[in-house]
């Protein structure tokens, strides 16, 4: 094999500028896929990664029904103490949930007894928020390095940036929060900015904080009734696997139809942002596809030529003996080395590429977020499936030229012109 | 007709008479339209491609008009193409054939260098040493001397003779030249692929048609 892959590699340099012609294409294709997938799948994770810590966390629990009418905050689909009891007993049971958090959601208007605005709020406990959404502090202006002391106090109130600049509302300044209650009343309270937040995209992503027990106070609901438990997993964990464990921990508990009392979304079905990285893999797969198929058409090209031009040799080799397996190997192995070559130095490319971009600190915007910096990053395992693809389309697209070869008769060949 | 071994036996005639579709019948290459061939005690005509291979492998040794030598390699390389790829051979038996043949074709101090460094008689030097490594029973020449000068000729003529003494190896000739006629075993005259006159046992050997 070792004489094989000699022969094979020596053979390409024969024709060195076709060689570097060919290895230029397979570079060219093997670079853009890196460069491509490593800032596609970066920007990605990155977006994923915002989402899930700052704000959606991994999986989210809900009573039946709440989801499908979650733009209307329906206050009478929220889980009562008993079921929230009954929720986190099974989540404590399922492997794979690092922390839990209850919400509360509810629409107000929002008053500086100036002007007012409608606002949607998400009521937390900020003991345990932190925990399920550990980025949601870095959103906070004025305090990308964390938050010294609690999240919030009873009593303040933490407001997304572009409302409090629509209003003209700062921190420290009191405002009024007026929410219909479930029987249909309405009530108020007065609540201190505490501080502003960003917004991100997504379904809360504009929300304004507030106490869980403030919430329940403005509401006028029952002691521990929420909307929803937000989880976040341990890195190592599956989330799908996860979320099957928690749907079938909880699947004992029924509504009055006997239907499963919960339901249990996970970031990507809550977030359109799904969509967006769905067409994210959709397009690198595409980007694959249009590299295999420079692979293929460019060593194609080049092992048709090859055997074309050395069929006297072919006829000699064959002549003194060579076993027709090994004749066929020969121009794989070619094909092989060509495709390695380009892959390799493909590679080194992309990945020399990607730690460019990574070290000129590039940032760019994405919705109504600004200044995202560009982080982009591959792993071994994506430049291994890279790796694979190229040297196995490389040696398919030689194999047709190298039947040819290997089935050639060594009298024609020898009397070939 | 039978041709006994360690013999250098020509096949002469005109164009198109049957000299190299004869040697290739006699390498395997080629199948008799009738009659039976058998090489080295193997009926060789009814071998399939692949065993026709093999038997090629490691009976025959090849010499060609062009010497087609492998470009890419270099001489000693050459030499120990058919000990790699075709009769597998352990290294270090591998390299004492190599460098025992090439230094019985005089090669030894070129044995680094590509084919294209090397003259057209030296090219053929190495195309006997790579013929004779796998130690065949039969080495067949088609015009091995036809793009070679005069000396170079007589040097390669000489060659096969002191290998056919060396090595025991029959050596089958097509040729119009009449260097190596002068000094064949056995001439063959060949016209429209019938063998029209022998003169076999000219030097007194123990040839018989």
């Amino acid at each position: 094999m070792r004489s094989i892959f000699k022969i094979a590699f020596r053979n390409m340099t024969r024709y060195k500028r076709r060689t570097i012609l060919t290895s230029l294409l397979i570079i060219l294709g093997v670079t853009m896929v890196v460069l491509f997938s490593g800032l596609a799948g970066s920007v990605k994770s990155m977006m994923i990664g915002l989402i899930t810590d700052s704000n959606l966390g991994h999986l989210q629990i809900h009573k039946r029904g709440y989801v499908s009418s979650i733009d209307t905050l329906p206050l009478n689909l929220n889980m009562n103490a008993k079921g929230y009891d009954n929720a986190t007993a099974a989540l404590e049971r399922t492997a794979g949930v690092e922390s839990f958090a209850p919400r509360l959601k509810l629409g107000a208007v929002l008053s500086n007894f100036v002007e007012s605005t409608n606002v949607r709020l998400t009521a937390v406990d900020p003991a345990k928020e932190p925990l399920v959404c550990p980025g949601l502090a870095s959103r906070l202006v004025g305090e990308p390095g964390g938050i010294t002391g609690s999240l919030l106090e009873p009593g303040q109130i933490i407001i997304p940036q572009k409302v409090a600049n629509g209003i003209g509302i700062k921190p420290g300044d009191t405002v009024v929060l007026v929410a219909t209650n479930r029987d249909g009343s309405v009530n108020g309270m007065q609540f201190t900015v505490s501080r502003l937040i960003e917004d991100i995209m997504g379904p809360s992503g504009k929300d304004a904080y507030m106490h869980i027990d403030d919430a329940r106070s403005l509401l006028r609901t029952e002691k521990g009734e929420v909307s929803e438990i937000v989880l976040r997993l341990t890195p190592e964990a599956d989330l799908k696997h996860v979320a099957k464990q928690i749907e079938n921990g909880l699947g004992e508990f029924k509504n009055k139809q006997d239907k499963p009392a919960f339901e249990v979304h996970s970031w990507a079905d809550l977030s359109p942002f799904a969509n967006i990285a769905n067409m994210i893999d959709l397009l690198i797969i595409t980007v694959k596809i249009v590299m295999i198929a420079i692979v293929l058409i460019s060593v194609l090209n080049v092992m048709l030529m090859s055997v074309f031009e050395r069929i006297r040799e072919i006829g000699t080799i064959a002549a003194m003996g060579t076993p027709p397996v090994k004749i066929l190997a020969l121009f794989v192995a070619e094909g092989f080395c060509l495709g390695l070559l380009g892959t390799a130095t493909g590679i080194v490319v992309g990945v020399a590429g990607l730690l460019g971009i990574k070290a000129s600190h590039v940032t760019f915007s994405f919705g109504r977020m600004d200044n995202l910096l560009l982080r982009p990053d591959i792993n071994l395992t994506e430049l291994a499936i890279i790796a694979a693809m190229v040297l196995a389309a490389s040696a398919l697209a030689a194999l047709q030229p190298a039947w040819k070869a290997s089935r050639m008769e060594p009298v024609d060949a020898l009397g070939h012109v | 007709m039978a041709i006994e071994p360690a013999r250098l036996v020509t096949f002469v005639g005109p164009s198109g008479s049957g000299k190299t579709t004869l040697l290739n019948i006699i390498g395997c290459m080629d199948k008799p339209t009738s009659g039976e061939v058998r090489v080295a005690g193997t009926r060789t005509d009814t071998l399939n491609r692949r065993q026709a291979a093999a038997f090629r492998g490691g009976h025959l040794g090849f010499i060609f008009q062009s010497f087609n030598l492998i470009p890419v390699l270099s001489v000693y390389e050459n030499v120990e193409y058919p000990l790699l790829m075709i009769s597998p051979t352990p290294a270090p038996e591998r390299k004492e054939r190599v460098l025992r043949v090439l230094e019985a074709v005089g090669m030894t101090d070129h044995k680094d260098k590509r084919p294209d460094q090397v003259s057209g008689g030296q090219k053929q030097r190495v195309a006997v040493a790579r013929a004779l490594v796998t130690n065949p029973q039969v080495v067949l020449a088609d015009e091995p001397t036809a793009n070679l000068d005069q000396k170079t000729a007589q040097r390669i003529i000489a060659l096969m003779r002191q290998m056919r003494d060396a090595f025991g190896t029959t050596f089958i000739f097509s040729t119009h030249d009449p260097r190596i006629v002068e000094h064949a075993d056995e001439i063959h005259t060949l016209e429209d692929g019938r063998l029209v006159k022998d003169n076999h046992d000219i030097t007194g050997g123990a040839a018989h048609a």
